[in-house]
């Protein structure tokens, strides 16, 4: 009785939180597909609003770039990410330890302020604001997420792998290439889904960062609220969202499968 | 297969010497184990012929080749690893295989060999297996094919059956020295296990403080050990104190040696022995049984000695504990004072 009781108590306290968590984004997705614009009930379907998006040219280009440098960030990120875990694993050298308590704490940092800082230094060493800046700006974020998670993996690979691959012959690149990268791959992958996440998602640097009129996702959103709240950002943010669990689902399975090696 | 020599090798880690001018020749075709308690650079030995380590100074010759600065994956060397180091990866066939296409062999060569390194370790049935899914025993079968398979120059094995518990090491110790006869390879093994060492191999060489002590077959260096150090770590050895020397015929000058005995080589009475055994007084202190063999433990001019013999061969010991301690004057240990 009592059992079920708090059977019960726990099922709803479940449920509260899966209410907290989900009912603002489905309010969010129900009111892009509502016809009224001012969020007037009751509920009236209607696919205008994905319409205007889609005839929407800003609203494109903004996400083709958002895209575009996550993807890049996700790329360079990764692999300066995946090289700087292995080469913190494999060497000692001078200065290492320093080096891997300095990574912790850009994570910590908040991005008003690291992003104030960068501005300030791009400026100041000539770059200046624009798509350069944003991307050099994302990977700088994303970097310490990777190394984190791909150095978590690298902690449980056994570095005797290694030295058997070349007692047999094989060349560092094909000890890398054979024996290291496939045991860590499941870290990289989910290093490179938070570097995307990071730049995809990253609002604050790439407000700082990119040149007006010429902006990310993101601050495209952001300033289309500023001028006035219409539901085609609703539309917008719906397919993100949609997209985002998306590849979470996937990561989420890819994840179960490298696990199991 | 070839001969392997190593000449005047020196190996410095920072501060520590943990190599010092070490010479030693691996005969071809030979079973050597090196042997020594942990920090005595016996793995350090391995791994410079191996070529994980450079050596600071000194030569290191595989077969007609020098290859002290030649990087591991050049030297071609077969090597077997304390954890076997499988790649959890791959398949038992492809970790087997890893060293021939690393060589770019046929395909269906590749396949041949394959099949023929799993028949020698008798695992022809699983090939298409992950290394998770073996037993500690198979996967050091596994280790060991995929050393030999692609016809190294020598066989490095590193505490190969340390990892294995009593009855598997001892069918294993077998198996592996019909591997290494039937593949004839010259082949180094490292173990702190002295019987292991004795057992399996041609050659022993015991390693103290990064110096090759002695050097020699297992019956040669057991019997004639240099030092103390290497009479008390091949096995057991009574030490005679200098008052006793002066009855006793002695197999060389007193100054400058030690003399001691074997503990089997001890025989117990309790009358006075023949004439041209070596024999001391002594005072049994415990007889302890163990069926076949017993163990007694002895006062022999205020030092403990201890004898092993057949439980049968020692005869009932007078009330007072009072014996004789004999052994044949051949069977003296000499060794550096």
């Amino acid at each position: 009785m009592r059992r079920n009781f708090l059977g019960l108590l726990g099922k709803a306290w479940l449920a509260l939180i899966l209410v907290f968590l989900y009912a603002p984004i489905l309010v969010m997705a129900a009111m892009s597909f509502n016809a009224s614009p001012f969020y007037q009930l009751p509920f009236e379907f209607s696919g205008a609003w994905y319409q205007d998006m889609m005839a929407n040219e800003q609203i494109f280009t903004a996400a083709a770039r958002s895209v575009l440098i996550a993807a890049a960030t996700t790329v360079l990120a990764t692999a300066f990410g995946t090289s700087a875990s292995i080469a913190l694993f494999r060497y000692d050298f001078r200065g290492k330890r320093i080096l891997q308590v300095l990574l912790f704490p850009p994570i910590a940092i908040p991005w008003l302020i690291t992003g104030t800082a960068m501005l300030i230094f791009f400026f100041t060493i000539g770059i200046g604001r624009g798509t350069p800046a944003v991307l050099i700006g994302h990977v700088a974020l994303a970097l310490p997420y990777v190394i984190v998670t791909v150095s978590a993996r690298l902690s449980s690979f056994d570095i005797t792998l290694e030295e058997a691959a070349r007692s047999m012959g094989a060349s560092s690149w094909t000890v890398l290439r054979r024996v290291t990268l496939p045991w860590i791959a499941p870290g990289i992958v989910a290093g490179g889904l938070f570097a995307f996440a990071v730049s995809f998602d990253q609002f604050v640097v790439s407000y700082f960062l990119s040149k007006p009129g010429d902006t990310t996702l993101p601050v495209l959103i952001y300033t289309s609220i500023r001028k006035g709240f219409t539901p085609e950002i609703n539309a917008v943010s719906t397919i993100i969202i949609v997209l985002s669990m998306a590849v979470m689902f996937l990561a989420a399975r890819y994840s179960r499968f490298g696990g199991e090696r | 297969m070839s001969r392997v020599e190593v000449s005047n090798v020196t190996m410095e880690f920072g501060q520590t010497t943990a190599l010092d001018d070490v010479s030693i020749a691996f005969e071809d075709g030979g079973f050597f184990a090196l042997l020594g308690p942990s920090g005595s650079g016996k793995t350090t030995l391995l791994r410079t012929i191996a070529g994980f380590y450079f050596p600071k100074s000194g030569t290191i010759r595989i077969g007609d080749r020098n290859v002290e600065s030649v990087p591991v994956e050049k030297r071609d060397i077969g090597m077997m690893f304390q954890n076997y180091a499988l790649f959890p990866n791959m398949s038992v066939a492809d970790n087997i295989g890893f060293g021939l296409r690393v060589r770019k062999v046929p395909a269906a060569e590749e396949k041949k060999r394959i099949s023929e390194a799993l028949d020698l370790v008798q695992l022809g049935a699983l090939a298409n297996r992950r290394p998770s899914q073996l037993s500690g025993g198979q996967r050091q079968r596994v280790a060991l094919a995929r050393a030999i398979v692609t016809n190294p120059k020598v066989l490095l094995l590193d505490e190969p059956l340390s990892a294995l518990d009593k009855t598997l090491r001892v069918d294993m110790q077998i198996e592996l020295k019909r591997i290494q006869r039937e593949v004839g390879i010259t082949t180094i093994f490292v173990t702190h296990d002295q019987e292991e060492a004795l057992t399996l191999s041609d050659r022993i060489g015991i390693l103290r403080n990064g110096r090759i002590v002695q050097a020699g077959p297992p019956r040669e260096v057991y019997d004639r050990p240099v030092d103390e150090f290497t009479a008390g770590f091949l096995g057991e050895a009574n030490w005679l104190s200098a008052s006793l020397l002066e009855d006793l015929t002695l197999p060389a000058q007193v100054d400058g040696h030690r003399f001691g005995t074997r503990p089997e080589a001890l025989r117990i009475s309790a009358d006075t022995p023949d004439a041209g055994q070596n024999a001391v007084r002594g005072q049994v202190r415990q007889r302890i049984f163990a069926g076949a063999m017993a163990t007694c433990l002895i006062d022999v001019g205020g030092s403990q000695w201890k004898l092993i013999a057949r439980d049968r061969d020692i005869p009932e010991l007078p009330g007072d504990g009072q014996v004789w301690v004999s052994w044949s004057p051949e069977d003296t240990l000499v060794v550096r004072a």
